[in-house]
């Protein structure tokens, strides 16, 4: 395999077709290099989900070119496309019955080698994906008994199982509690260095991603409006472009600068004396 | 929802440690035992087998055990004295072996059927019957039993079992035609066009009910299911399908699993999920249609059937699907064998009068369980 991870070209997609056709992304020039970890920000219906399902061959687009390490995307199998991508949804419902090294597995689908067992290195797979993903302890558990947190670890366990060389995540961390959130980002920065892979995550909070990403992008109406490092991506304009809500920049102890959201004067929310 | 606890290894955040070193690659058990397997096939087929006798045996005619198997040894090994008169063996091989054969043919086909249904439309109360071939087949042998000419059979083929055959199989290719958009076959869609189907075809049964004059009887008794008629025939000509069909679907165990995580996920660890649902629902359609052919509509056994047997094993295919095909067949051959018993009634009286009282304690009990788990 040769070329960029993910190349993008000129992409553009809609839904439905004809006059109730709805233009989702316009004209997207995006290259994503191996190993690098992209964080894609923007306001909710800015096109971050369809751009993700794009890079994961699941939205074909209407116009433009995208080719995952150098091959074009229709030239790849749906069942070589999962060898070497996966996908962390927004939301999944687990499959009830089932025990969470089952569903794990689920992820060697696009592995199997026979018609009906499991290979050994399917057994070895899934339990290096649970062990990476802190989820071994989980293993014997019904996914119906797990809570938000630890469906989280499972799902993420379900993507290593296919063993991708792109990790794509929409929100992963959205219904997570801060110290979930950051065990989360933390384990895909060390799964990125330790596995090689190349991640792509759709994120909502601005300070999560200038802490965790060196590379983001930002989408506004279905097109690129910054990509770089969070420094220099995540000023203020760009962000008021974006959002369209005014902040302001703070710079941590350790000398990052994020930005928060600037509370309107009058609001009867200020600063203590 | 439960307390939000931090994960067990939280204190990790944040140290050098690598990942790999936590723990050494060991084996993770997952998908049925080999056991647990073994036991649920055993008890599977160990029901076949007590039905069979059984069903041997029960009737007017008393038939004891030695000679009922006995005939069964001659005649498929050709070994064995005989010790019984010809009227038993017409009794054993001509009338009670193909019609609880046929039973079981049947049984398993739907309930085959019903769990894939299930799977596709991942809701564990859907049926094969919802997306056409019940409507489908009905017509067509409603339309063959109508026929002024005689119905002459091919090789112990009535034309009533082949229309009825090409019916079921038709609605569902029509049902699938009108489905399927641009953007491929939602399944609600499926269900749509299949319940519209339905109701079309059905109107058609009515206005042929209507006119049926003095041939009311066959109509309706066809319509209620039973399995009065069968011989080895009809059994030859259900069975190949409804075995093939089988090992196809048992084969496919991987997509029906990936297919539980939802179309897009599916999707994600590489099914070809358009192509997957259209493959799975032609297979399904297959199997059902050729049991309808024999047997006439027989509800709630593709529904009931793959329903408790995941509640009793769960959800995976790989013995789902087998432990449903060997249930289905027992469970309706032993209802064919009660509705026998019980005077002759439609066998398809019985599973609807059994049937549709689980169904409710079974939908009854879902709700309850949705409500108390919230």
């Amino acid at each position: 395999m040769k070329g960029n991870a993910i190349d993008l070209r000129g992409v553009s997609a809609a839904y439905g077709s004809g006059r109730g056709q709805r233009r989702v992304l316009e004209a997207i020039d995006l290259e994503v290099g191996r190993g690098e970890m992209v964080g894609l920000l923007g306001a909710n219906g800015s096109g971050k989900t369809t751009l993700l399902g794009v890079m994961a061959g699941t939205i074909r687009p209407t116009a433009g070119r995208v080719e995952l390490f150098g091959r074009p995307m229709q030239a790849w199998s749906r069942k070589e496309v999962a060898r070497s991508v996966a996908v962390l949804p927004q939301s999944l419902e687990l499959p009830a019955g089932f025990r969470v090294s089952e569903v794990v597995a689920m992820g060697r689908t696009p592995h199997a080698a026979s018609w009906f067992g499991w290979e050994a290195a399917d057994h070895r797979a899934v339990a290096d994906a649970l062990r990476d993903a802190d989820a071994e302890s989980l293993a014997d558990r019904p996914v119906s008994e797990l809570s938000g947190g630890e469906r989280q670890r499972v799902l993420v366990a379900l993507a290593l199982a296919q063993e991708p060389s792109v990790l794509l995540l929409d929100e992963p961390t959205t219904h997570l509690d801060v110290a979930h959130a950051a065990w989360l980002l933390t384990s895909v920065s060390r799964l990125r260095q330790a596995r090689g892979i190349t991640v792509v995550m759709v994120l909502h909070d601005l300070v999560l991603a200038s802490m965790w990403t060196p590379r983001v992008v930002i989408l506004h109406a279905g097109g690129i409006v910054a990509d770089g490092a969070p420094d220099d991506a995540l000023r203020p304009e760009v962000v008021q472009r974006a959002y369209g809500v005014s902040v302001e920049t703070v710079v941590t102890e350790e000398g990052r600068r994020v930005v928060v959201p600037h509370v309107p004067a009058g609001t009867g929310v200020g600063r203590g004396p | 929802m439960g307390s939000r606890r931090l994960p067990a290894r939280s204190t990790r955040i944040g140290s050098a440690e690598p990942m790999s070193a936590t723990t050494a690659a060991r084996r993770v058990a997952f998908g049925p035992s080999l056991g647990r397997s073994a036991v649920v096939i055993g008890i599977g087929v160990g029901m076949l087998l007590a039905v069979a006798v059984a069903s041997m045996l029960a009737g007017t005619s008393r038939i004891g055990v030695g000679d009922a198997v006995g005939i069964v040894v001659h005649r498929v090994t050709g070994f064995g004295p005989v010790t019984w008169s010809p009227a038993a063996e017409t009794i054993v091989w001509e009338l009670r072996l193909p019609r609880v054969v046929a039973g079981m043919v049947v049984g398993a086909g739907l309930a085959t059927a019903g769990a894939v249904f299930q799977a596709l439309l991942r809701n564990p109360l859907a049926d094969p019957y919802l997306i056409g071939p019940a409507a489908g087949a009905s017509l067509g042998a409603v339309i063959a039993l109508l026929l002024p000419v005689a119905t002459v059979g091919l090789l112990g083929i009535g034309l009533v079992q082949v229309l009825a055959f090409a019916g079921g199989l038709l609605a569902v290719i029509v049902v699938l035609a009108i489905a399927r958009g641009h953007a491929g076959t939602p399944v609600v869609t499926l269900l749509l066009a299949g319940y519209a189907i339905s109701s079309l075809l059905s109107a058609g049964v009515a206005l042929l009910i209507f006119n049926s004059g003095e041939r009311l009887g066959a109509v309706i008794s066809w319509l209620l299911g039973s399995l009065a008629g069968a011989s080895w025939p009809r059994v030859g000509f259900a069975a190949p399908l409804i075995v093939i069909t089988f090992s196809l679907l048992l084969l496919r165990w991987r997509s029906l699993n990936a297919l539980l995580l939802g179309e897009s996920q599916a999707a994600h660890v590489g099914i070809d999920v358009e192509r997957e649902k259209r493959i799975l629902v032609g297979l399904a359609a297959l199997s059902t249609s050729a049991g309808v052919a024999i047997s006439g509509t027989i509800g709630f056994v593709g529904l009931v059937v793959p329903h408790l047997v995941r509640l009793a094993i769960g959800p995976d295919h790989r013995l789902l699907l087998p432990a449903s095909m060997l249930f289905g067949a027992g469970l309706l051959g032993l209802a064919d064998l009660g509705a026998r018993l019980a005077g002759g009634i439609p066998v398809g009286v019985v599973t609807a009068l059994i049937g549709a009282p689980f169904f409710l304690w079974l939908l009854r009990r879902s709700v309850v369980g949705t409500r108390s788990s919230r």
